[in-house]
């Protein structure tokens, strides 16, 4: 199969929600997105952030893509293409992994969730769908197992927040309590009171998210009509907990209070695993795997550069490339991701440095306006959720 | 939005309210809107020289960077410092919340702004494009 890349810009099944609601749209990785709703109904990137922290956001996550893995060689072909160890995964069990270029830098990060005993999904990036779908077809053609790019099938919402439990729980038959983290599920999924019978049959229910809460995404059909029903439903059984919609720009916050990588800024085609801080997701212990034997050897060479967490000590607020400094003020890394934390009431950044700049308590500088502002490097992830007593 | 009809606008989104030869500079509630939640407002000393149309300043949102642009030449006099401590009150209140006041070196500066039934015009289109 193939598909010829269309030059306009994308579109989500929930655009037109998007746009009645009142959001802000943006180009994001190719796509038109909603970046924040209006204050006017209780939005704003603060406001939503506050709610999937608090209480419980709703996103449109339809841009990520989808790709389906089906034979009887696919954990073989999954473990060969990612660095994660799929074959500790029970049916039902999803895991955080990555696809690698043979130099051990990242094609994408991926979830990785097995569905059946020969089938696979993995989740990816928006930015990368196309590239992604290639690749894994690309370099798995020497296994019994049938790769389906289903990106364009799925509405992907995503339900989050310490009450999705609670919001969602009202609207399928599943039941969410023995759902666990990175685990999935399929249920019923209402679409109005019961009495009326109406639902979807056997969606696809994980446990998962970007937010560094609890929560769940939901895959439902992308057809306009069913995509707009669901998204609505939730947003009115939803509205006694207090649900908002949220768009990319609280997503982007909430992942970095959380240090969950954005693939472009702290994951690249041009940083490796080990750099990246990613280690505790890619199995050595696997005899085989694209990216492997590079990594064995940049690890044996010896790591130069390393990803630390800043937090500003000066007036000023980080951002997306600019220069990190050392405290005589010569340039030495540079910001991945950098904003105010919402939540955490801080500015705080991502950033490339050398590993001899990166132990905790470092004071370091970052560049803003010509003017260099102090930061300090701090533990991460800066945001843990609390555990559940 | 109704724009106050006691000041000027410009095109960068700012607004300027002349009283004799001082004025008042803040930005439009146009301007507030587009960047979202304002967490950061950088302003210059009072003293500084400001130059029409070049930048005096920064307002940064969560998600944004923005340059505040000078609608006249002149001298500043006094700097809101409350928004140092209080961005947010741009959002609330974007036409309350001036940054700075300023001695006015060329009155003739403001000749080229636009009116506030002007500016209502022009945002409309932009925003509607």
């Amino acid at each position: 199969m193939s598909s010829v890349e269309a030059p306009t810009i994308r579109k989500t099944a929930l655009n037109a929600v998007h746009r009645q609601m009142g959001a802000k749209m943006v180009e994001f990785s190719g796509w038109d997105m909603p970046v924040e709703y209006p204050a006017a109904i209780g939005c704003g990137i603060i406001n939503e952030h506050m709610a999937v922290r608090t209480g419980v956001g709703i996103f449109d996550v339809s841009h990520m893509g989808d790709i389906r893995l089906a034979g009887p060689q696919a954990l073989a072909a999954v473990q060969h293409i990612s660095m994660n160890d799929a074959s500790k995964l029970a049916i039902g069990q999803a895991q955080y992994s990555a696809l690698l270029y043979p130099a051990g830098t990242f094609v994408d990060d991926v979830i990785v969730h097995r569905l059946g005993e020969d089938e696979y999904l993995l989740v990816i990036n928006a930015g990368t769908r196309e590239k992604d779908f290639n690749w894994v077809r690309d370099n798995t053609r020497d296994f019994d197992c049938a790769v389906e790019n289903l990106s364009d099938d799925y509405t992907q919402i995503a339900i989050q927040g310490p009450k999705a439990v609670n919001l969602l729980q009202k609207l399928t038959d599943a039941d969410l309590s023995a759902v666990k983290f990175y685990w999935v599920t399929r249920g019923l999924i209402l679409l109005a009171k019961k009495s009326m019978r109406r639902f979807l049959q056997n969606t696809l229910i994980a446990r998962t998210g970007y937010t560094a809460e609890d929560g769940f995404e939901i895959y439902v059909p992308s057809d306009e009509p069913t995509s707009t029903w669901v998204w609505n439903r939730i947003l009115e059984v939803g509205k006694e907990l207090g649900v908002i919609p949220c768009g990319l720009g609280a997503r982007n916050t909430l992942r970095l209070e959380g240090k969950l990588p954005l693939y472009g800024h702290e994951i690249s085609d041009t940083i490796n695993v080990w750099e990246a801080g990613l280690d505790r997701f890619c199995k050595m212990d696997k005899p085989e795997f694209v990216g492997r034997a590079a990594l064995e050897k940049a690890k044996a060479a010896g790591v130069k550069r390393t990803l630390v967490g800043l937090e500003m000590t000066e007036r000023g607020i980080a951002r997306d490339g600019y220069k990190v400094l050392d405290p005589g003020g010569r340039e030495i890394g540079y910001v991945t991701s950098g904003s105010p934390a919402p939540f955490l009431k801080k500015n705080i950044a991502l950033a490339y440095v050398p590993v001899e700049f990166g132990a905790v308590g470092t004071a370091l500088k970052v560049e803003i306006r010509g003017q260099g502002a102090g930061a300090v490097v701090v533990p991460t992830p800066f945001y843990k959720r609390p555990k559940k007593a | 939005m109704a724009y106050p009809t006691d000041r000027q606008y410009t095109k960068e989104h700012e607004w300027i309210q002349v009283n004799g030869n001082t004025a008042t500079v803040g930005i439009t509630d146009y301007a507030q809107q587009s960047l979202g939640d304002i967490v950061f407002v950088e302003t210059p000393k009072v003293g500084a020289e400001l130059t029409a149309g070049k930048t005096f300043g920064t307002v940064e949102s969560v998600k944004a960077v923005s340059d505040l642009f000078a609608p006249a030449s002149g001298t500043v006099t006094e700097v809101n410092g409350d928004l140092a401590t209080s961005p947010e009150k741009v959002n609330s209140d974007a036409h309350g919340s001036w940054m700075l006041k300023m001695t006015l070196k060329n009155p003739g500066d403001l000749d080229g702004l636009l009116s506030a039934a002007d500016y209502e015009k022009f945002v409309a289109e932009e925003a509607g494009h």
